[in-house]
């Protein structure tokens, strides 16, 4: 099992409940894992989902690219700066 | 790469600083962007906005997006400064300057980087209005 931080913002932290949260995943798991747990310990996410991007260490990342022990991800809804 | 000056800062923006940091001998023109906190939104009063960041991952993108830019147009310098936390009606939540030997560069280049920030960046403004608050742009969970 390799360790993810995963970091929230905005309206998906308000939705969880919480900014940061320390996952435990298979090594070589995809990063849509991440938010497949994020949902599964945060129903309020379910309806979110289709919105949401994921960052790995600070980098747009597709759900398909594998994470390593340690990363960050980020999970960034509709981006409004500006 | 263009001189630049990126930042993310909780404090009120300035004009004057930034269009000095972008001014060069070596230019002719300076196109500036300020965008302001408008006091209504899809008929709602706003009240004031409060701006997030996700601040490694921006800054990032703002630098990115600095190079692009220099590789796109022949610019002089540039620079992007967002503001987070609090911002009043009127008040500027970001200020981009560029500056080019010839205007036409500027103005594009000025465009580009205020559009494709809005579009990328990992900033995120929460209205709040007269009867509550929401995040800009979160989609309509209610149905």
């Amino acid at each position: 099992m390799i360790t993810i931080t995963v970091r929230l913002f905005a309206g998906a932290r308000d939705a969880a409940g919480t900014a940061s949260v320390v996952l435990s995943v298979a090594e070589g798991s995809p990063a849509e894992v991440v938010l497949h747990s994020l949902v599964q310990k945060y129903p309020k996410l379910e309806r979110w989902k289709p919105y949401l991007k994921l960052a790995v260490n600070q980098a747009y990342a597709k759900p398909g690219d594998l994470l390593s022990d340690g990363d960050e991800v980020a999970v960034i809804p509709p981006v409004s700066g500006g | 790469m263009p001189k630049s000056l990126i930042d993310i800062t909780p404090g009120p923006l300035s004009l004057a600083e930034t269009a000095a940091f972008v001014n060069d001998p070596a230019a002719g023109g300076i196109d500036i962007f300020i965008g302001t906190t408008r006091n209504n939104a899809e008929g709602r009063q706003v009240l004031f906005l409060e701006y997030e960041a996700y601040p490694p991952m921006a800054l990032s993108l703002m630098r990115e997006l600095a190079e692009e830019i220099g590789r796109k147009w022949e610019i002089t310098k540039i620079a992007m400064v967002h503001r987070i936390g609090r911002v009043d009606i009127g008040e500027a939540s970001v200020i981009i300057a560029v500056s080019s030997p010839h205007r036409n560069e500027a103005f594009l280049a000025c465009r580009y980087a205020i559009d494709t920030l809005k579009a990328t960046v990992p900033i995120w403004k929460k209205e709040y209005f007269a009867g509550g608050e929401i995040w800009v742009g979160q989609p309509n969970l209610e149905s």
